[in-house]
């Protein structure tokens, strides 16, 4: 049985039928691409599995557990994270404190063992902060664990949602252009932590990028995505030499 | 590493606010005893850990889960009147301390419910909307306590909302709430030292929680509360954690302001309440506990302070109002004064002064909005 | 009969409430600021009117013309020196700022006229204008009938403003996005202060209607008339002209109706609640357009 199984999952708002027929098939291990022109309804997949829209039609499937229309919060605890294409950072707090609320839900303590720190607040603080630490770590942004999160400059802020989000401990990690607004040597950098964090954690990926070389290089499947539907699938190679693709992306019809 | 040590500087910087506060307790006692207070100054002390203990609780609201509530005195209100019946009816049976305690229990419990049943629809709201709505209510309970009578007889408690005679009281009875003229006649219960520890307690909970797993989620929705849903924090449960919490403390202040009067009636707690404690918070720093309790002292005897220029007082108060939030939040004047400050910390002479400041700087810098 | 006579009560009152909510709307559609301060330029204007007529006999007419042009300069001012220079600051610092310049003139208003009540007389009193309906049955004052006509006249004037000349689709351009109006060449500040300049000759104007219905006027006679046309700009959906006239003549209904068939203590009460309501079931008020996240 497939990690993910998306079938036949739509969205209208009003009368715009912003994604139709869209079945996916993903398996832990695995990095999926998600990509297309602008506009094509990209996000609108993303906002549909994490439960921001609700879909009109169509079933996911996590692990066997139906999660259709499911509350963000909920399907994030099911095991879905996410980052997004606006970067949204908890600003004012520490980058150590925005991925220890991705632990929110790995390390629990009452409401009042915090108020009166009730014996188990230091010792499950200290276990977060080691967790958030090795997080960080694998992101190099331990140095600046203190610094508020809005501190940071721009691509490591992209590190961060992508560290807060694999502290929620998913089983599908959805990264909205992660290399958008990096500079070459940032994106190759980006790149070998994806792949490094595909590898350590048991998990699939998928992601939403423009950059063609960042897509084809580290993933192994991909779908296309036109006017909210899938025009094509398949291996890198494969999309590459597609002339509905070709199409697609200059335009043509 | 870094962490830990990041976790000693805020329990450093919990103590000194918790030690302010405990100086403040001594050196007013101090000069209580050398009689340079006067009774008119006397009579502020338990106003003062009031409005402190409204400002910390409201900042919970505005400053750590960043919704604007300006209902606050509706909280203190219910409070108050739980309380203070309590204490009417049982005040005679037992040390007043003890009733104090209890009767604050009564009045935090009371204001948390109402918390619970006001936050439920309220917290659906954003911004603006929530702000008008928080109001809404305050006015809503001002208004619905004017209508109430409650008497007590032989036979129990009496209930009405047109006027004290159709309650059926017995001859023996006695009203407690007269409708819009409220409580009366009531004992004196409240004392400085009560209003320094429900103080301390307001302090501990709240600096407590913010440090806290429950804490961080609060804050989260503050900073972006999209990502924080994705992020698997429940939304509504931390908003109405917060929210609740805000208003057994507002409560808890109302009842101690309450029984340090013999009259207590429901038109002082109207929005006007609600927004000079919201003009506390904002000036204190907003998410900033210590700058809360500071500028609720200091704007409150502010006024008092005036009295040298009588009909003025209120009048420069507002002045000061208007000035400071401009000097402190205008960008143009923020981006001068950093450029000021820029200069003359090159400029040799001050850099001394200038390396002294940053290090001793505002704190709770981070909740400034 | 007296049903009807309660509702036209109503809606007098809840066009005045209307007239104030309009000076909200406008001002938090293009400055999205909550100008608290917005019911004691009311309450200014009602004592020009008041100084000018009573005390230096003043006709009316000129009274009412001078107080809504000094209203317009006292708004134009708190605007310049009180609300400009936060621009761009949070809009919790605005709002502080406008309880601020909200308390200025409240005790402005108590060190100028004192504390005691000035009996306001009326200044649209005109017994050829009173409307004899159903036979003599039900009596409708002039100062009803000139309330609620000039609510008329005002709204559909500001409607006609508002999308018909340069400057009002200038001011719709601002209060659609500020940067792209500037962009396109709209002078943003200078449209601002137009805002707040019609906002404010419009409060000295329901001043005068509001105290010809409630002739008691105090320095604190626009705080609650403020609060509640805030509510009805809220309940009409905020930032809209239409609403802003729908939200302060129901809220006039509902307000009238509570004290003749409820209660008069709880009319307030029950004005509030049905704000919250209306606002549960549709969070951007009657006649707001929905706002959606992008996420």
């Amino acid at each position: 049985m497939a990690l993910l199984e998306v079938t036949n999952l739509g969205i209208a708002f009003g009368g715009l039928q912003a994604v139709a027929q869209l079945d996916m098939r993903m398996e832990k291990g695995q990095l999926y691409g998600l990509i297309g022109p602008n506009g094509a309804g990209k996000t609108t997949v993303f906002n549909m599995l994490t439960g921001v829209y609700r879909p009109t039609e169509g079933d996911i499937i996590l692990d066997g557990k139906n999660i259709t229309g499911q509350q963000p919060a909920k399907i994030n605890q099911e095991g879905i994270a996410r980052t997004f294409q606006n970067i949204r950072l908890f600003d004012q707090m520490s980058v150590l404190d925005n991925v220890k609320i991705g632990l929110h839900n790995q390390v629990k303590y009452s409401l009042w063992t915090g108020i009166f720190r009730l014996p188990g607040f230091r010792e499950k603080e200290r276990q977060m902060n080691k967790q958030a630490m090795q997080l960080l770590k694998i992101f190099d942004l331990d140095k600046e664990a203190d610094l508020p999160a809005s501190s940071l400059p721009y691509g490591k802020q992209r590190k961060l949602e992508i560290a807060r989000a694999l502290a929620t401990n998913p089983k599908l990690l959805l990264l909205d252009e992660p290399a958008a607004g990096m500079n070459p040597n940032e994106t190759e950098e980006l790149m070998n932590t994806i792949k490094a964090v595909r590898d350590r954690f048991d998990l699939a990926i998928l992601l939403i990028e423009h950059d063609m070389n960042f897509v084809m290089g580290i993933c192994e499947y991909i779908y296309v995505l036109d006017y909210g539907r899938v025009i094509a699938q398949g291996t890198g190679e494969s999309i590459r030499n597609n002339p509905k693709v070709i199409a697609a992306y200059l335009g043509g019809d | 590493m870094n962490a830990l040590k990041n976790m000693k500087k805020t329990t450093r910087s919990n103590l000194i606010t918790y030690g302010i506060v405990v100086v403040f307790y001594v050196v007013v006692q101090a000069l209580t005893v050398g009689g340079v207070l006067n009774n008119s100054m006397k009579g502020m002390l338990v106003p003062i850990c009031t409005y402190v203990v409204l400002a910390i609780s409201l900042n919970l609201t505005v400053g750590i889960l960043g919704e604007l509530s300006l209902g606050h005195a509706g909280f203190m209100s219910v409070g108050a009147f739980s309380g203070a019946v309590f204490w009417v009816v049982t005040g005679s049976e037992m040390p007043s301390a003890l009733g104090l305690a209890l009767s604050m229990l009564i009045g935090g419990v009371v204001a948390g419910v109402f918390g619970f049943l006001i936050g439920i629809p309220v917290l659906r709201l954003r911004g603006d909307y929530l702000a008008i709505v928080t109001l809404a209510f305050g006015e809503i309970i001002k208004n619905v306590l004017n209508t109430v009578y409650l008497g007590l007889d032989s036979n129990g408690f009496h209930f009405s909302i047109k006027d004290s005679a159709s309650m059926g009281l017995a001859p023996d009875g006695d009203v407690i709430i007269n409708g819009a003229i409220g409580i009366s006649g009531m004992k004196k219960a409240s004392t400085f030292l009560a209003g320094i520890i429900l103080i301390l307690i307001t302090l501990f909970v709240i600096l407590n929680l913010i440090n806290s797993r429950a804490g961080r989620a609060i804050m989260s929705i503050r900073d972006n509360r999209i990502a924080a849903e994705a992020t698997g924090i429940n939304v509504t449960k931390y908003k109405l954690m917060a929210f609740i919490i805000s208003a057994v403390f507002a409560g808890m202040a109302g009842v101690l302001y309450a029984l340090n009067f013999s009259a207590l009636a429901a038109k002082k707690f109207d929005y006007n309440t609600s927004i000079l404690v919201l003009v506390f918070v904002v000036l204190g720093g907003i998410g900033n506990i210590r700058g809360s309790m500071i500028a609720a002292t200091v704007l409150y005897v502010l006024p008092e302070l005036l009295r040298g220029v009588a009909d003025y007082r209120m009048l420069v108060y507002a002045i000061v109002l208007i000035v400071m939030m401009i000097f402190n939040q205008s960008p143009q004047i923020v981006a001068w004064r950093a450029q000021m400050a820029e200069r003359i910390a090159a400029n040799p002479k001050f850099r001394k002064l200038a390396a002294r400041f940053q290090k001793n700087g505002p704190q709770g810098e981070k909740g400034e909005a | 009969m007296e049903f009807i006579s309660y509702l036209i009560n109503g809606i007098s009152l809840g066009s005045v409430y209307a007239i104030i909510a309009l000076g909200y709307t406008m001002v938090y559609g293009i400055a999205k600021m909550l100008n608290f301060a917005h019911g004691d330029v009311i309450m200014v204007g009602s004592y020009i009117v008041f100084i000018s007529v009573n005390q230096m006999g003043i006709p009316p007419v000129v009274a009412i013309l001078l107080s809504m042009a000094l209203c317009t300069v006292l708004g134009l001012a708190i605007e310049r020196f009180a609300y400009k220079p936060l621009r761009g600051a949070s809009s919790l610092a605005v709002l502080i700022t406008a309880i601020g310049v909200s308390y200025l003139l409240q005790n402005l208003a108590l060190l100028i006229w004192g504390s005691d009540p000035k009996n306001f007389t009326s200044v649209v009193d005109i017994p050829a204008l009173d409307l004899h309906l159903a036979g003599g049955k039900i009596v409708v004052s002039s100062e009803t009938v000139i309330t609620i006509v000039t609510a008329a006249i005002i709204m559909v004037g500001l409607s006609l403003f508002v999308n018909h000349t340069k400057l009002g689709h200038a001011m719709l351009a601002v209060s659609e996005d500020k940067g792209a109006a500037q962009l396109m060449g709209v002078n943003v500040n200078s449209t601002i202060a137009l805002t707040f300049a019609i906002g404010s000759a419009l409060a000295a104007v329901a001043g005068v209607l509001l105290c010809s219905a409630y002739p008691s006027l105090t320095p604190t006679t626009g705080a609650m008339p403020g609060i509640k046309a805030f509510t009805a700009a809220v309940f009409g959906g905020i930032g809209s002209i239409p609403g802003a006239m729908l939200g302060g003549v129901l809220l006039g209904i509902i307000e009238i109706m509570s004290k003749a068939y409820v209660s008069t203590q709880l009319a307030d009460a029950i004005v509030f609640a049905v704000l919250i309501i209306v606002l549960l079931v549709r969070p951007t008020g009657l006649l707001g357009k929905p706002m959606n996240e992008k996420v």
